[in-house]
This record gives structure tokens, C-alpha cells and sequence, in this order.
């Protein structure tokens, strides 16, 4: 096998891997940026993520229908971001305790229910095929993208358009940089940062209801490697922008699909290392982009990771 | 330690037989007669669709046995957890035969238990015990790369590019000696087939598993099959992307109706079942109980739809050949860094205890171990 | 994490006598809230147990008994809490400053992986105290420097503490399976990879009259030593001020950088201790088998602990008490394994909601300060 052929098929696996692997990231990650929007930080979404991959897979395997089983998945997602916002507005509690706490509870939740949905097979979610004009089979399969996908670029640009040009925009952005300024204005803080917190669950929800019911689309215990933490990590790096999460997904996306490309042109060495190379490149371009000096450029004010 | 695996493979021919010397060392036969409660311990979930599960329907066999009380705990890790949870079901339920079905609960934590209770009988599922061991343990395991070499005779045949895939979890022997009967398979019917393998290095990690079955199908592979905990994902991806595949562990055979071929699976109700009479007699369990399709500790899932006239034919032939002891290994073989491994005209036992130490590829296997 | 100190403001204008009683009064408030808190959580994990059928009273029985109950049960708690106590050192320290770090797991896999790496070459080479005082060292400069980084990360460059040290777990990870599955495998065990057995004439022993092994002791004694650090000396002082508040300790002229690392750096030290006595107590090597969530359950202890190290001990024990009793759980009322992680969650929560009341119940109130 040649070098181009060898260097094409990784690069096609990545694009491919990016466009099936990076949809939850990209759910969880919007959600965690509204939830920061207000000021709160939720480290609960791996939970709330855990619980709509079993949620989802469940319903949709009893109801037959897995775009209900979705629509379930992300309101049993919003519950948990709804108890996560109330309980976070108590005063002396603190956000990121409750949010692994939240962690350890949705996960055991998922767990305790989820046993008897580890072996039947549920209704899966359809994919488009996109990649008609293409002759190349690798093309045309990784254009067979399911349309959360494109649902989550849509919602992208809509919630960055919405930051920025709606009132409801304006709100958020005002509590979460600033509580005393907000509170001037009228607005309601606790209100605001619980809906923010629910809505955000609601997303965690539907990214983990993809997980289970499209790629790799089972219900399994060991289902998320983390990708509920990863994307408060990925919120940062995208600087709380909507468009930058998305291009942060597909990033982390791409990583994840280099260890199994290397492996399969008969790189092999060292393939620890490319596994963990999402967790690699993330903590590089951490350290590479923040600064002790000043606050990260549209980091919340109130939230207290940045502080 | 070649001194014990002489012993070990001599006991191992007579176990197949029924016929146990060395255990008995001081258990009466009256400890078994009644009221026997039986502890099983489980490394992940009892319903995993996997490895526990499988032993968990094959273990019910044993409830089946009179006055016999089954106990079990799932999702144990191979930690000091795994013995305190021995000694729990010993002090605490009474247990006097503990199950422990994880490969590295082993040493040190059953030969431990068994050190620190003579009077309780422990058995451990991976060919690890020797008789140098405490004789109140014990090993039963089935040889699966009999199962893999079968399928990668059926695989060889239904190959158009010569490639195929193995998603693999971790480069340790069992799983090493699964790639290598199943290319040996494939060289057998097709001299040009080459076998890719990826490691994922988690035994679970169902994204990852996706990820690399796609990448063996960018790769050319047009058969797959693995070696994970869990095989349902590498199957589904293969068939969704319109290949055929092998099945392991259990029957995955629903979840590809087009492309399944065959698979390979251990068939521990067997064992089990032959424990579970042993206990209703009365007598010990034999400490090393092994074996392949002769015993029927293991066996291929029926064909699918994906398995091919001559792919059948072939893999019938191959399976009849192992039952009847025709070696898997037989010369010239050379490893993958091309040194010799057997010279024409050599072969190696199916149970020659050496391959359970495999820490090797054979050539024609793509991929390294490190 | 700045309200979680123990000093309370004093009300001056009171008489000795009864300001001590108001002391002791205000200050039963941080035994009798956790007690409440898990009473409360307590009736609501009944409620839970109700609705799907089963019996509360059965459950807490069990985990008594299993936890606490027979002198068996003791042995198993206590064994099982020995690493969540240095684990949750590794997050109790930094929370002083007000960092959460949350990857003390990978402290732990690395300080267990430089025990095991360490000891290669000296194995019978040195004296066995030798070779453990090595292998001591070696794992607390590696989980020191591991955890050191994350506090360097987020002074130097601002990265936020609780992804990097998650972040680093993974990678943690990789470094472990990289160098035991390939540079450091032990040739005579191709089945679990790991760096070659320390023996077991090296390994450290028992408590005497116990089966739990000295760790739990170090452990012990660690936590009085560093209770002393964080509230008897400037440092700890220090510390404090910074985790009140950050901006104010620096424009006070703290050197709050290196109190940030040498924090960190120890909590890595009390991590990579449990990994040490993980390998030359328990394995006698280092393997995958050192990723067992002792880092995690550590979090939830020293979040129950209110970061305070003397308070570490008993939710130590009363968590690996609860992890004893899960089997027992499992195998009586046939309830999942995931009930014990439902239960610690829920635990959790409902202790970290109470902190909300403290100040806040009449009882307790101080008269003065109304």
C-alpha cells in the first residue's frame, strides 16, 4: 500500500469519524455553553448524557418510534438539568460539587434501569445518504449522516445567532457576566440560570439518545467514554461561541477516529498514545489558548471555573 | 515452568476423559452431598450481551442442582475487591465452591482465597491453574481459537480482497491466539488472505469498537470479526456497511442478516452442566477441565446468510478435522517479524500449553502488538 | 470550597464558660448535619427501595451487616477504604485553595505504574525495605508531579484544574497501557500485562491480627500529619487565605503560585501512595488493573469530608463499608450492582443540599450574632 493511498484512507476515516462521532459532543457542548451563558457550570451532563442514551434506547424499543425515544431522551435530560438549576440557586452550594454529584446519581439511575435494555434490539435513527454524487464508496458512506447532525449545526448557528441579535440573548449573556448588573435590569437570576441549566439537559439528553440510537447505536454500560466531561472542556476551548463548538466537535470527533485510522494503514506503535489523542489535543490547545493574565475573551463573568 | 505444563497438559488429556487424579487432596465427599452454596463472581454487568453474560446463562445450570444455592455479584474488579468478595460469600453465605469468572482475578486473588480456605473449593475460568497451585483450585476454560479457526476458514472463502478485519481489545495471549487460528484458518483456503487487526485497548468501549470496524472497511477488509467484550457493535457496523462478518463469544447471527457468516462461541453450559452433575454425584470438580469442539466446550453459531456454499462446505470439513485433533499449527509458519516459528512438516497439539502463553503474530496478521 | 473551614468567628463579649458551650454548640452542628443529611438520604433511598418492591429494613440490615456487622465485615470495609483515603486526600488538599480536582485517579495509575517501573532492575538485587523505600518515593514523585502540573497549569497558563486533571487521567492511562503492554511487559505473563512481580518476600504485609495491609495505617497517620499542615502552620494558613479569595491573597503579596503547586503536589503524592500500596500490597505488580475508580470514589469522600483530612477517615471507612456490603446486597435481594452507585449519589447530593442549611437551624444558631 502506498503512502497516498495510506494518507488518504486516514484522512477519509477522519473526515468520516469527525462528520458520526462528533453529533454528542456537539449536543452536550451547546447545552454546557448555555448552561455557562448563565454563570453556572454543570459537570452533571455526563450523567444526563448516560441517562438519555438509556432512556432513549428504551423508549424507542418499547414505543418502536426512536425519534419519540429522542424526544424523551432529552426531556428526562431537562428533569436532571432542572433539579441540577434548583438545587444550585440554595445558597452556600456550589455548582461543580452538585454537577459531579449529579454525575455519579444520573449514571446510576441509567445503570439500575438500563439492564434490561442491554440486549434487545431498539429502532434505530435513519441516516440520509447525502453522498449520491460521489463514485467513491468511502465518500459516500461518510456522507450518510443522521440528520441530528445537521439538526445540531442548525441549532449551532441558530443559538449564535439568537446570543447575539434576541433579547432572550441578551438576558443570558447579562446574568451570566454579571449578576448585579442583571439584577439592575430587573431580570430574574435564578429564573434565567434554571432555564438555562434545563435547556442545557434537554440537549445533554438528545446527544446521548444519539449515542445509543444511531453510532454505535446500542445501549451499553461502557457507551460514553466520557464525552459529557469532555465537552465542558470543549466549551472553553470554543470560547462559549456556538459556531466554535461545533468546529470543536468535528475536531474532537476527527481525534477520536486517528487511533483506529493509524491502526488500520498498519501504524500501530504507540497506539495508546493516538486513542487518548482527544484528551491529548485538548488539554494542548488549553494550554496553548488561555492566559493567567486576563479573562478568556467571551467567558462568562459569573462563572466560577474562570474566576 | 515447562515442568508444570507437561503435568498440566497430560492432566489436561485425562480431564477430557472425566478421569481426575491430583484433586481430591483432602475434601470428602460428603462436603458436596447437600446443601452446597455456590458463589459465582462476575468482573462487569451479568447482562452484559458479552463474556459475563454468557457465563451467567451457562451458570444456571447449576441452580438447576438439588440442594444447591447459587450466589452471585456482578461487576467485581480485579482488585483486593474480588477476594474480599469471595471471602464475603465464604464467612457470610456460607459459600463452599466460589466461581470467579474474570481473567485477572487469578493471581493473587484466588490463589489467596484458596491458600487462606482449604475447606472451599475455588474454580477459575482461563487454562491458568498448574499443579503447583493450591489443590482446592482449579481452571475451566474452552479453547475459542479452535471456534476462530473455523471461522477463518469460512472467512478465506468469502473474501474478494484478501483482507480481513479483527477488531481486538487488548494483545494479551488469549486474544493473540484467536487472531492467529483465524488467519491460520484463512491461509489454509486461501494462501493470499491477510488478516488487519486494530486493537482498541478497552475491552468495552463500544465508539471506539465502531470506529475501527469502519476504518478495517475504508482499509479493504471485506470480512470482520473480533475479539471484545462485547461484539454487537463491530457486528451491526459491519453490516451496515454492507460486509459480512464472524460472530464471537455468542451468537450474534440476529444482528446481521445478510452478511453473517459463522461464529465463534464458547460453549460454557457444557462445562457447567458436567460441573453441575459433578456436584449432584458428589464428587470434586476435576482442577483443570479444557477443551475444544471434542468436548464440546465450544462451538460454531449455524451459518448466516452470508456464508457461501464452498464457505460452508470448507469450515464443515475444517471443524471435523479439529475435533478429530488434526493441528491448527501446522508448518511452515513463520512470525510476523518473519523469524521461524514451525519448520514445514512440524506442528504444534491444539492444546499445546505453550500457545497459551502466545505472545506473538503470525505473518499474514497486519497490525503490531505493541 | 471557601466555606468549609473550621474556624468560627468568635463572639467576644461572652464569659468563658458559656462561650465554650456556645462553641461546642455551634460546632455539633458539623456532626449532627451530616448525620441528618444521611438520615434524609436515607428515607429517600426507602422510598426508592418501596416503590420497586423491595425492603428497606432488609437493605440497611445487609448493609450493616455486610459493612459493619461480624468481624469478617470489618476486615472488608476496612480493606476496601485504605486507597479512598489517600484518594481523597489528593482532593481535600487542593480544595483548601479552592481547586477541585477531580483526576486523582491518574495520580494513582501513575504512582502504582513508577512503583512497578521502579522496582524492575532492584528486584533481588536489593534488600526488600530498600527496594519498597524506592518504590515509596518513586510513586509519590510521580503522582506529586503528575497533580504538581495541574496546580502549574492553572497558575502558569490559567487552565482550568478539573479538566486538566481529568483530561490527565486518560492520558494517564495511555502512559500505563503503552509502556506495561509494550517496553515494561513482564515476557512471563502474556495474558495480563504487567511490569515483572515484585514477589512476594518484597511485598508489604498485614496489620497484624487484621487481613487489611499497612497503607490503611499510613493512610491514617497521613491524614493527622497533613490535618496539622493545612491548620497548624503558615502554609495552611496561608492556603487558606488564597482559597478564600484569590485576587485578595495575591494583592496581599501570598505566593499563591507555589502554594498552588505545592498543594497539588502533594494531593498527587497521597494519590500515587495509593497506587504504590495498590502494587506492593495488594498486585505485587503494576497492571490495567490499578484503574479500579478509587480516584473517583475519593472525590465523593473528601466532598463528605468537607475537604477536612481527620474527617476523611471515618467516610473512608463508612464508603468502603457501603462498597462491602454491595455484594451482599447483590447476592440477597437480587438488586443490581448499580445500587451502591445510586445510593453514593444520592448520599452526595443530599449532603452537599445541607450545607445550604448550616447557620440556618435555630439550635444551632449563635445567640451573639443575631
Amino acid at each position: 500500500m502506498g503512502d497516498d493511498t495510506g494518507l488518504m484512507t486516514v484522512l477519509l476515516a477522519m473526515f468520516a469519524g469527525a462528520i458520526r462521532v462528533s453529533t454528542p459532543f456537539l449536543f452536550v457542548s451547546l447545552g454546557e455553553m448555555l448552561t455557562e451563558k448563565s454563570g453556572r457550570i454543570n459537570l452533571g451532563l455526563e450523567g444526563t448524557l448516560v441517562f438519555g442514551a438509556m432512556s432513549g434506547y428504551a423508549i424507542s424499543y418499547h414505543t418502536g418510534s426512536p425519534w419519540f425515544g429522542v424526544l424523551v431522551a432529552g426531556v428526562a435530560g431537562s428533569l436532571f438539568g432542572a433539579l441540577h438549576g434548583y438545587l444550585c440557586k440554595l445558597p452556600k452550594v456550589n455548582d461543580i460539587a452538585i454537577g459531579i454529584a449529579m454525575m455519579l446519581f444520573g449514571t446510576g439511575l441509567a445503570f439500575f434501569f438500563g439492564k434490561a435494555y442491554i440486549q434487545p434490539s431498539a429502532p434505530r435513527l435513519p441516516a440520509l445518504s447525502l453522498g449520491g454524487w460521489s463514485d467513491h464508496p468511502g465518500i459516500r458512506q461518510a456522507l450518510e449522516i443522521n440528520p441530528l447532525f445537521l439538526l445540531g449545526v442548525g441549532l449551532a448557528v441558530l443559538l449564535w445567532w439568537a446570543l447575539k441579535n434576541t433579547r432572550y440573548g441578551l438576558v443570558l449573556r447579562t446574568t451570566g457576566d454579571s449578576a448585579p448588573a442583571a439584577l439592575a435590569l430587573g431580570i430574574n437570576i435564578n429564573l434565567v440560570r434554571l432555564l438555562a441549566t434545563t435547556a442545557g439537559g434537554f440537549l445533554a439528553g438528545i446527544g446521548g439518545s444519539f449515542l445509543s440510537l444511531y453510532y454505535p447505536g446500542s445501549w451499553t454500560e461502557g457507551l460514553s467514554s466520557g464525552q459529557g466531561l469532555m465537552a465542558v472542556a470543549l466549551v472553553i476551548f470554543a470560547r462559549w461561541n456556538p459556531i466554535y463548538c461545533f468546529w470543536a466537535a468535528l475536531l474532537f470527533g476527527a481525534a477520536g477516529a486517528l487511533g483506529p485510522a493509524l491502526q488500520s494503514i498498519g501504524i500501530s506503535r504507540g497506539y495508546h498514545f493516538f486513542n487518548a489523542a482527544p484528551y491529548i489535543l485538548t488539554l494542548l490547545i488549553m494550554i496553548v489558548s488561555t492566559s493567567p493574565k486576563r479573562s478568556l475573551k467571551g467567558a462568562p463573568g459569573e462563572l466560577s471555573i474562570t474566576k | 515452568m515447562s515442568k508444570f505444563q507437561l503435568n498440566r497438559r497430560s492432566l489436561l488429556q485425562n480431564s477430557a476423559a472425566g478421569i481426575l487424579g491430583l484433586s481430591a487432596a483432602g475434601i470428602a465427599k460428603s462436603a458436596f452431598a447437600s446443601d452446597l452454596t455456590v458463589g459465582i463472581v462476575y468482573v462487569g454487568p451479568r447482562d452484559d450481551f458479552g463474556w459475563n453474560q454468557a457465563h451467567a446463562v451457562a451458570a444456571a445450570a447449576l441452580k438447576e442442582v438439588p440442594g444447591v444455592t447459587v450466589v452471585e455479584e456482578e461487576s467485581v474488579p480485579e482488585t483486593i475487591a474480588v477476594q474480599k468478595s469471595m471471602e464475603s460469600m465464604i464467612n457470610l453465605d456460607g459459600a463452599k465452591m466460589i466461581f470467579a469468572t474474570s481473567f485477572g482475578y487469578y493471581k493473587p486473588f484466588v490463589l489467596d482465597a484458596a491458600a487462606k480456605y482449604p475447606d472451599v473449593e475455588f474454580r477459575h475460568a482461563a487454562p491458568l491453574w498448574t499443579d503447583a497451585d493450591p489443590k482446592n483450585a482449579g481452571s475451566y476454560f474452552g479453547y475459542l481459537d479452535q471456534a476462530h479457526y473455523v471461522d477463518g476458514v469460512a472467512a478465506g472463502l468469502s473474501t474478494t480482497t484478501n483482507k480481513l478485519g479483527f477488531v481486538a481489545a487488548k494483545p494479551i495471549g488469549t486474544v493473540l491466539r484467536n487472531i492467529n487460528s483465524f488467519l491460520l484458518g484463512a491461509r489454509k483456503v486461501n494462501p493470499d488472505a491477510t488478516v488487519q487487526v486494530i486493537f482498541t485497548g478497552e475491552w468495552s468501549m463500544p465508539v471506539r469498537e465502531a470506529e475501527a470496524a469502519n476504518a478495517l472497511v475504508e482499509a479493504g477488509c471485506d470480512v470482520l470479526t473480533c475479539h471484545v467484550d462485547g461484539p454487537k457493535v463491530v457486528i451491526e457496523t459491519a453490516e451496515a456497511r454492507g460486509i459480512k462478518c464472524c460472530g464471537h463469544n455468542a451468537s450474534q447471527a440476529p444482528l446481521a442478516p445478510n452478511g453473517f457468516i459463522t461464529g465463534a462461541e464458547y460453549k460454557w453450559e457444557t462445562i457447567y452442566k458436567n460441573f453441575a452433575a459433578d456436584l449432584a454425584a458428589g464428587t470434586v470438580l476435576p482442577n483443570f477441565t479444557g477443551g475444544g469442539f471434542d468436548v464440546d466446550f465450544v462451538r460454531s453459531t449455524p451459518y448466516g446468510a452470508g456464508a457461501s456454499e464452498a464457505a460452508i462446505a470448507a469450515a464443515d470439513a475444517a471443524r471435523a478435522d479439529v475435533t478429530a485433533g488434526k493441528p491448527i499449527f501446522t508448518g511452515p509458519i513463520n512470525k510476523q517479524d518473519g523469524t521461524p516459528l514451525l519448520a514445514a512438516g512440524a506442528n504444534l497439539d491444539n492444546y499445546e500449553p505453550s500457545l497459551d502463553q502466545t505472545d506473538f503474530l503470525v505473518e499474514g496478521v497486519i497490525g503490531s502488538i505493541t | 470550597m471557601a466555606d468549609t473551614t473550621e474556624t468560627l468567628p468568635l463572639t467576644a463579649e461572652k464569659g468563658r464558660f458559656s462561650e465554650t458551650l456556645e462553641r461546642v454548640r455551634r460546632s455539633s452542628e458539623y456532626v449532627v448535619m451530616p448525620i441528618l443529611a444521611l438520615i434524609v438520604s436515607g428515607i429517600l433511598f426507602s422510598i426508592f427501595l418501596f416503590a420497586l418492591g423491595k425492603s428497606p429494613v432488609d437493605f440497611f440490615s445487609l448493609v450493616w451487616r455486610g459493612g459493619f456487622g461480624t468481624s469478617f465485615s470489618w476486615q472488608n470495609t476496612l480493606a476496601r477504604s485504605a486507597p479512598l483515603v489517600f484518594t481523597a486526600l489528593c482532593v481535600a488538599i487542593p480544595a483548601r485553595l479552592g481547586l477541585v480536582i477531580i483526576g486523582g485517579e491518574g495520580a494513582l495509575v501513575l504512582g502504582g505504574f513508577a512503583a512497578g517501573a521502579i522496582a524492575i532492575p532492584l528486584i533481588g538485587v536489593v534488600p526488600s525495605y530498600v527496594l519498597l523505600a524506592v518504590m515509596l518515593f518513586a510513586s509519590m514523585i510521580a503522582g506529586g508531579a503528575w497533580i504538581g502540573c495541574v496546580g502549574a497549569l492553572r497558575h502558569f497558563r490559567g487552565v482550568n484544574e478539573t479538566i486538566a486533571s481529568l483530561l490527565m487521567f486518560y492520558i494517564a492511562v495511555s502512559i500505563l497501557n503503552f509502556f506495561v503492554e509494550g517496553a515494561l511487559r513482564d515476557p512471563s505473563d502474556p495474558n495480563k500485562p504487567s511490569t515483572a512481580p515484585i514477589g512476594s518476600e518484597n511485598m508489604v504485609g498485614f496489620i497484624p491480627g487484621t487481613d487489611v495491609h499497612w497503607g490503611l495505617l499510613v493512610g491514617i497517620l497521613l491524614c493527622g500529619l497533613l490535618y496539622l499542615l493545612m491548620n497548624r502552620t503558615t502554609f495552611g494558613f496561608a492556603a487558606q487565605i488564597a482559597g478564600g479569595n484569590l485576587r485578595a491573597a495575591q494583592a496581599q503579596g501570598l505566593p499563591v503560585g507555589k502554594l498552588m503547586v505545592i498543594s497539588c503536589a502533594i494531593a498527587g503524592a497521597c494519590a500515587g501512595l495509593a497506587g504504590f500500596f495498590e502494587v506492593a500490597a495488594i498486585h505485587g505488580k503494576a497492571n490495567a488493573s490499578l484503574i479500579a475508580g478509587y480516584g473517583f470514589t475519593g472525590i465523593l469522600v473528601s466532598f463528605l469530608a468537607r475537604h477536612n483530612p481527620l474527617v476523611i477517615v471515618p467516610v473512608a471507612i463508612f464508603l468502603g463499608g457501603i462498597a462491602a456490603s454491595g455484594g451482599l446486597v447483590q447476592r440477597r435481594m437480587d438488586l443490581p450492582d448499580a445500587t451502591v452507585l445510586l445510593l453514593q449519589g444520592l448520599i452526595f447530593l443530599v449532603l452537599l443540599v445541607s450545607e445550604t442549611f448550616y447557620g440556618r437551624l435555630p439550635f444551632f444558631r449563635s445567640k451573639g450574632a443575631q
